[in-house]
């Protein structure tokens, strides 16, 4: 197997010394390992090995579809976009969380590249794991605008509701999730605690509180605010180093807990208060 | 609209006696481990002398404190610890009762043993 590595770049420290070099590793073909188990059936998991010839530009996502069009047609695996935007394909590639579509072989290390399901979920078939618990914490976070304003049977009364760019860079980032689960998987907190709602869920929570559309303020901290929530945190940061769309689960979480403990300012309480004065 | 829960206390309330609790503790231990750098260590820690420090009111009320404080920031650190081990709702009043129960314990017992070591209206 050929294998060479080449330099595409390097990172400066801040004296400006060359610190680390960025690096991918280019090969003619790579052995890729799949967690095989049927768990309706009961199955005991094994791993199955496959080898794939990869290119420069191959992603784990298209080694294992290489491997179930010419190897195995029975490997089972969940995928739609291949351009990080669906978030189906989070999976463990080398030990830690990552979007197969989003990994380049060329990024990884070592000959052998292992794929297995996401801890933290309920496993159903191969590389695919069950989302229903995930998705229950989601929706329990009430994941939408609450405003009397909006109520959508009553056009002739609906409004129009405007926002500076400063309130929206509070919440933006955090509507860049895309639901793929693999901050719950890396949550160490969640490995324990199954009512723990998980980083992405508590996220939410914050993204919608910090929304200045939304005035339901106090349910939303009551939803987090329980035996099970917000508090149980470690604040490991695993869930902020696994994500794939830059979002920062954790500091999410950091300002909610800072909300709920009366540090931060309630800006959009000192925003109505301001808007009754003006008028 | 969300229903709002009866409880006597939100996790929030808890988690800021939690934290208020730890920062005290560090303050009146601190004074506490000064106090035996007044007269040599060794000598700080004969019968004689520690008898004394009880009798010392202000001194007495720092050891009510530091148990206090120490006794609630710890059975509520427990708690925490034994909620992540379990989740079904038994398990969870269980801890709460029994925290709750062994910290109270704690604490009648050390104020006990500071009331008689001060003799405090005994004399």
């Amino acid at each position: 197997m050929k294998e060479f590595i080449k330099k595409i770049g390097i990172i400066k420290n801040r004296n400006g010394k060359e610190d680390d070099i960025k690096k991918e590793i280019l090969r003619d073909n790579i052995v890729i390992r799949v967690f095989r188990a049927n768990r309706t059936k009961g199955d005991s998991a094994s791993y199955d090995s496959f080898e794939v010839p990869v290119q420069r530009w191959t992603t784990v996502l298209d080694a294992l579809l290489y491997a179930k069009s010419y190897h195995d047609s029975s490997i089972g695996i969940r995928y739609s976009c291949r351009m990080a935007s669906c978030g189906s394909c989070g999976m463990k590639i080398n030990g830690i969380p990552r979007l197969a579509c989003y990994t380049k072989i060329s990024e990884l290390e070592g000959s052998t590249i292992t794929c297995e399901p996401l801890a933290n979920f309920p496993h159903i078939r191969d590389l695919v794991t069950d989302f229903s618990q995930f998705f229950d914490h989601h929706k329990k976070m009430q994941p939408y605008i609450h405003n009397e304003n909006s109520d959508m049977t009553d056009k002739k009364g609906l409004i129009e509701f405007k926002q500076s760019l400063e309130d929206v860079d509070k919440y933006l980032q955090f509507s860049y999730c895309i639901k793929c689960g693999l901050c719950y998987s890396a949550c160490p907190t969640v490995a324990t605690d199954t009512k723990f709602p998980g980083p992405q869920a508590l996220s939410q929570a914050y993204r919608y509180y910090a929304d200045t559309r939304d005035n339901d303020t106090k349910e939303r901290l009551n939803i987090v605010d329980e035996k099970h929530g917000i508090w149980r945190c470690h604040f490991a940061g695993s869930c902020s180093a696994v994500c794939p769309k830059g979002v920062d689960p954790a500091l999410g979480i950091q300002l909610l807990r800072g909300h709920l403990m009366g540090f931060s300012k309630n800006e959009k309480k000192i925003a109505k208060l301001y808007n009754q004065r003006e008028k | 609209m969300m229903k709002t829960r009866n409880v006597i206390l939100h996790e929030s309330q808890i988690m800021k006696i939690h934290y208020i609790t730890a920062i005290a503790a560090l303050f009146v231990v601190a004074v506490h481990i000064l106090m035996r750098l007044i007269m040599p260590y060794d000598m700080s820690l004969q019968y004689e002398n520690v008898v004394v420090n009880y009798r010392n009111i202000p001194y007495a009320l720092l050891l009510e404190s530091i148990l206090v404080l120490i006794a609630i920031h710890g059975f509520n650190g427990l708690r925490i610890i034994l909620l992540e081990l379990r989740q079904n709702k038994t398990w969870e009043n269980g801890i709460t009762i029994f925290t709750i129960t062994a910290m109270i314990a704690i604490i009648a017992y050390g104020t006990r043993t500071i009331i008689m070591t001060n003799q405090l209206g005994l004399e």
